[in-house]
């Protein structure tokens, strides 16, 4: 019993300071909505992809996920309007990436949007992810 | 005497409890309220500075945080789930400029007594004059700084304390300049 307690304690404080990556249980999501067998070279090609701007854009330059996360993906990027750090995406030198399923959902929305002009399917979202766990 | 003493203590007592500063015990609402918000910061603020509520009027933020103005929120997606859309919405209605007694939210709330509802900080009629002296090289111009609305780059007392007082600025590559 008292391990018990003491196995409770741990977990209780511990596990807010803890970033662990999610990115197995998010698999399982898309997985569960009919995607399977994610690939890491197609989300790299996805990740390396430009796609045209749409023609009300303020800037005509081709998007991608480089515009803003850059080229080396264990540095960090900026914000192709504000300017504003965005920090690495490698999980080997960002241990904090990927450990909050509430943002991964949000950015995915925003940033697939943003780039693809489309909201991407969970197949691709598996790639991606698949890919970059392993930068 | 005894009344006097009360009144002394009731005024003290009173002011400690709403004053964010003071001024020889006298309470004094400065500049923008500083309020913090996590799912405000998480929000918006991974994008760029989590302006602080009381820099815009209610309506202003209600325009701008609409389901659909968030999907064009001036060039990006910024889309939110629902229940955080109406957490950070409620956030910035309830200490807007017009909900709020701080000097420059007040200021801020009066040019806009003609019921327009500005999208950007920038375009606030108070805003736009307090910065209408400082030459275009100094912002614009001026590559560590680059726009009116990086609000923090010269307002070096802006996040932690929401002032925005003159003499608490200092604008990158102009560290002298006065006018």
């Amino acid at each position: 019993m008292r391990t018990l307690w003491a196995a409770v304690l741990i977990l209780g404080f511990a596990s807010p300071a803890m970033a662990e990556n999610i990115i197995p249980e998010m698999l399982k999501t898309y997985e569960a909505a009919g995607a399977s067998h994610f690939d890491a070279k197609a989300g790299s090609a996805l990740w390396h992809k430009k796609y045209a701007a749409p023609e009300n854009a303020e800037s005509p330059k081709p998007r991608s996920c480089q515009a803003c996360h850059g080229v080396d993906l264990t540095k960090s990027g900026a914000h192709i309007r504000t300017g504003k750090v965005i920090e690495p995406m490698a999980l080997s030198v960002n241990p904090q990436r990927f450990s909050e399923a509430k943002k991964m959902r949000k950015w995915f929305r925003r940033n697939c949007k943003w780039v693809m002009g489309r909201v991407c399917t969970a197949q691709e979202k598996g790639d991606i992810l698949t890919y970059l766990q392993q930068q | 005497m005894i009344r006097f003493l009360l009144l002394f203590t009731a005024f003290f007592a009173a002011q400690t409890a709403f004053a964010s500063d003071n001024f020889l015990g006298v309470p004094r609402f400065k500049g923008v309220k500083p309020v913090f918000n996590s799912n405000y910061e998480s929000s918006c603020g991974e994008c760029h500075f989590a302006y602080f509520p009381g820099l815009l009027p209610g309506r202003s933020w209600k325009k701008l945080m609409d389901p659909k103005a968030l999907e064009d929120h001036f060039g990006e997606n910024a889309e939110l789930e629902e229940p955080d859309r109406l957490e950070v919405l409620n956030f910035l209605v309830r200490n807007a400029a017009d909900q709020s007694h701080y000097k420059r939210s007040v200021k801020i709330a009066r040019s806009l007594r003609d019921g327009s509802t500005p999208l950007r900080i920038t375009e606030v009629p108070y805003i736009k004059r307090k910065h209408s002296e400082i030459p275009a090289k100094m912002i614009k111009g001026n590559k560590k700084v680059r726009s009116l609305s990086n609000c923090l780059k010269c307002h070096t007392q802006a996040k932690e304390k929401g002032i925005f007082d003159e003499d608490t600025v200092s604008i990158p590559g102009y560290r002298e300049w006065d006018d």
